[in-house]
C-alpha cells in the first residue's frame, strides 16, 4: 500500500462530557476511497469537521503530506489541498452554477491586485470552473441560478465546487443525501471517476453505494473506531454485524 | 443600447445641465446630495456587497472632513491636491486600524463595535481641543485647485464645486463598478452570500473583509472632505451616530447591494427630508413612517422597482 497523504493519530474532540470523536486513527491514500460508516451520532461529521479545520481537535494530531496541520485554519487547509463538501447543501444560492464554481476556482488564484480586471473573463479560472461543472455533469445547467437547481443538482454542484478548487484530498459528507435512485447512481459514477486522482473520505448512509465504491471502510460507533478494513472484512466482521448492520446485514 | 443605459445617460445629462437652470440654492442642495451619494456608495460596499452592517460609518466621513479643517491655515487656502489625498489616506488608515478589531466579529456585535468606535472618535473631537471641541473649525478659505501656476477651477464658485463633486461621484461609481467585477469584488460578494463556504473554499475571509472596510472608510473620508469643502465648516456632529444612521437609511431607501440604489437612496432621503420639513416641524415622524412603509412594501428599495417590473414581464430567473 502506498504512503498515506492524510493521517490522524489519537484524534479526539470533546463537547463537554461527550467524546464526539475519541482516539481515531485514519489514513487516506491517493487513488483510494475510504468510507466511514456509523449510526447517527457516531461522530462522522465531527471527524470531517476536524479534518477540514472547522473544529479544533481536543487531542491528537493530523498530518498532511508529512506536515502537522492540526492547528491550521480551514482556509489554509483548503489552499494546501484539502477540500470538503457539506451534508447540508452549502452553496451561493443567488449566483449561477458557473459563478459558484468560478468563485471556488478563483480561490486557487486570488489575483487580489488585479482589481481592474473582469473576474468572469479570466481564462484559467473560467476553464477550471467549466471542467468542474462538466465532471459533476452540470455543464448544461451552468447559467442557471443555484437556488433554481433541483435538490440533486445542488448536491452535484456541492461536489463541483470542491473539485473546482483542485484538491488532493476530498472529504465528502453524505453526497447522496436526499437523492433519487437515478441521481445517486450518477453520483456513484462520479465518485468512481474522481477516485484515481484523489484521496477520498466518504461519509455515507447508503450502504449499497458505500460497498460499490469503497476501497476501505471504517465503522464508527460512539466516536470510536469499531472496525476498519476492506469491504469484505467489514461485511464479514461479527462486531460490525452486531453493532451496526444488525441481523439484516 | 438597452433601456437601463438610456435611463442612466438621461439622468447624467440632467445632472450635467442642472446648474445652468440658475437656481443657486438647488445647485448647492444637489451638490450636498451628490456628496451624500458618495458616502452612501462607500457604505454600500460594506453593507450591500460584503455583508458588514456598519453603524459607525460617519466616523470616517468626519475624519475626512476634519483632515481638511485641520490642514487649512488661518490666512491662506490649502491645496486641494495635498489635502484631498490626505483626507482619503487618513480616513482609510483609521478604518484599517479599527477594522483590525471589528471585522473579527459578526452580526449584531459588528453593529455594536462599529458604533462604539465611531462614538470614540466623536468624543475625541467633541471633548478635546484637537479640532476645537464641540465648536468645530470654521475655515476662512476654500481649498485652492491651483497647480503649477494654473487654477483649473474655483472651489469658491458653487457651479464649479457642483461639477467637481459630480465628476468625483461618477469616478467613485465607476471605481466601485470595476472593483465589484474584479476577483476581489466577487470574493466580497461571495462572503456576503455565504462566508462559511468561502472560508472552506480557501479564502482568507478576514483579510478580504478588512480590505473592504478600509476601502469603504477611505471613500467615506472622501465624501466627508467634500462636505467640509462645500460648507467651509467642520464639527463633531459629522461623526455622530445620527449621521451613521442616516446613511444606512439612504441605503435602505435606495436598495443595498446596488450602486444605483445607493445614489437613488441619497437623493430620495434628502428629497423626503426637504418635502416633509416644508410641511411640518415633526418631519422626522413622517420620514420614519415612510421608511417603515418602504421596508414593508418594497424590501429591495427603490432600485428594485425596475427589476420587479421586468420580472413581471418576462417571468422568473428560470426563463433565460
Amino acid at each position: 500500500m502506498s504512503e498515506a497523504i492524510l493521517a490522524t493519530r489519537g484524534l479526539s474532540r470533546r463537547f463537554g462530557g461527550l467524546m464526539a470523536v475519541n482516539d481515531v486513527a485514519i489514513e487516506l491514500t491517493r487513488g483510494r476511497l475510504h468510507a466511514v460508516l456509523g449510526p447517527n451520532g457516531a461522530g462522522k461529521t465531527t471527524l470531517i469537521n476536524l479534518l477540514s479545520g472547522e473544529l479544533a481537535a481536543s487531542n491528537g494530531s493530523i498530518h498532511y503530506k508529512g506536515e502537522d496541520i492540526t492547528r491550521l485554519s480551514p482556509d489554509r487547509r483548503s489552499r494546501i489541498g484539502i477540500g470538503r463538501s457539506f451534508q447540508k447543501t452549502n452553496i451561493f444560492p443567488a449566483f449561477t452554477a458557473f459563478e459558484n464554481c468560478r468563485l471556488a476556482a478563483q480561490s486557487r488564484e486570488p489575483r487580489v491586485a488585479s482589481i481592474a480586471s473582469d473576474a468572469a473573463a479570466y481564462p484559467p479560472v473560467r476553464e477550471a470552473a467549466l471542467r468542474a461543472l462538466d465532471a459533476a455533469g452540470l455543464s448544461a445547467r451552468a447559467e442557471v441560478v443555484a437556488s433554481a437547481l433541483s435538490h440533486g443538482e445542488q448536491r452535484q454542484l456541492e461536489i463541483a465546487m470542491v473539485l473546482a478548487t483542485a484538491p488532493d484530498v476530498l472529504l465528502l459528507d453524505e453526497p447522496l443525501a436526499g437523492m433519487g435512485a437515478e441521481e445517486a447512481a450518477r453520483m456513484v459514477l462520479l465518485l468512481k471517476k474522481i477516485t484515481p486522482d484523489h484521496a477520498l473520505l466518504l461519509v455515507e448512509h447508503d450502504m449499497d453505494a458505500v460497498f460499490a465504491v469503497a476501497d476501505r471502510i471504517t465503522v464508527m460507533v460512539n466516536g470510536q473506531v469499531l472496525e476498519s478494513g476492506s469491504p469484505e472484512q467489514i461485511r464479514a466482521s461479527p462486531a460490525v454485524r452486531q453493532a451496526y448492520l444488525g441481523d439484516s446485514g | 443600447m438597452n433601456r437601463r443605459k438610456i435611463a442612466l445617460l438621461a439622468v447624467l445629462a440632467l445632472l450635467a445641465l442642472f446648474p445652468f437652470a440658475g437656481a443657486t440654492f438647488y445647485t448647492e442642495l444637489v451638490t450636498k446630495v451628490m456628496i451624500l451619494a458618495i458616502f452612501a456608495l462607500s457604505l454600500d460596499l460594506l453593507v450591500g456587497y460584503t455583508g458588514l452592517v456598519s453603524f459607525g460609518h460617519a466616523a470616517y466621513y468626519g475624519i475626512g472632513a476634519y483632515v481638511l479643517g485641520l490642514m487649512t491655515p488661518k490666512y491662506e487656502a490649502a491645496s486641494l491636491w495635498l489635502t484631498l489625498p490626505a483626507a482619503i489616506a487618513v480616513a482609510g488608515l483609521a478604518a484599517l486600524a479599527v477594522g483590525i478589531f471589528v471585522v473579527r466579529v459578526k452580526g449584531i456585535y459588528f453593529i455594536m463595535v462599529t458604533l462604539a468606535f465611531a462614538q470614540m472618535f466623536y468624543f475625541l473631537f467633541h471633548d478635546t481641543e484637537i479640532g476645537r471641541g464641540s465648536d468645530g473649525i470654521s475655515m476662512n478659505f476654500k481649498p485652492t485647485a491651483e497647480i503649477g501656476g494654473v487654477t483649473p477651477f474655483d472651489l469658491g464658485n458653487a457651479t464649479h464645486v457642483y461639477f467637481f463633486v459630480f465628476v468625483i461621484l461618477i469616478l467613485v461609481f465607476l471605481f466601485l463598478h470595476i472593483l465589484l467585477r474584479s476577483p476581489f469584488g466577487r470574493a466580497l460578494q461571495g462572503i456576503r452570500s455565504n462566508e462559511h463556504r468561502m472560508r472552506s473554499l480557501g479564502f482568507p475571509v478576514y483579510r478580504y473583509k478588512l480590505a473592504s472596510f478600509a476601502i469603504a472608510g477611505a471613500l467615506a473620508g472622501l465624501a466627508g472632505y467634500l462636505s467640509a469643502m462645500q460648507f467651509g465648516f467642520v464639527n463633531p456632529e459629522l461623526l455622530s451616530w445620527h449621521q451613521s444612521g442616516n446613511v444606512l437609511l439612504m441605503l435602505i431607501l435606495g436598495g443595498q447591494g446596488s450602486l444605483i440604489g445607493a445614489v437613488t437612496g441619497a437623493f430620495a432621503f434628502v428629497a423626503l427630508q426637504e418635502v416633509y420639513q416644508s410641511v411640518t416641524t415633526h418631519w422626522q415622524l413622517l420620514l420614519g413612517a415612510t421608511i417603515i412603509a418602504l421596508v414593508i412594501f418594497l424590501p429591495g428599495g427603490l432600485a428594485s422597482v425596475a427589476g420587479r417590473f421586468k420580472r413581471k414581464l418576462i417571468g422568473g430567473p428560470e426563463n433565460e
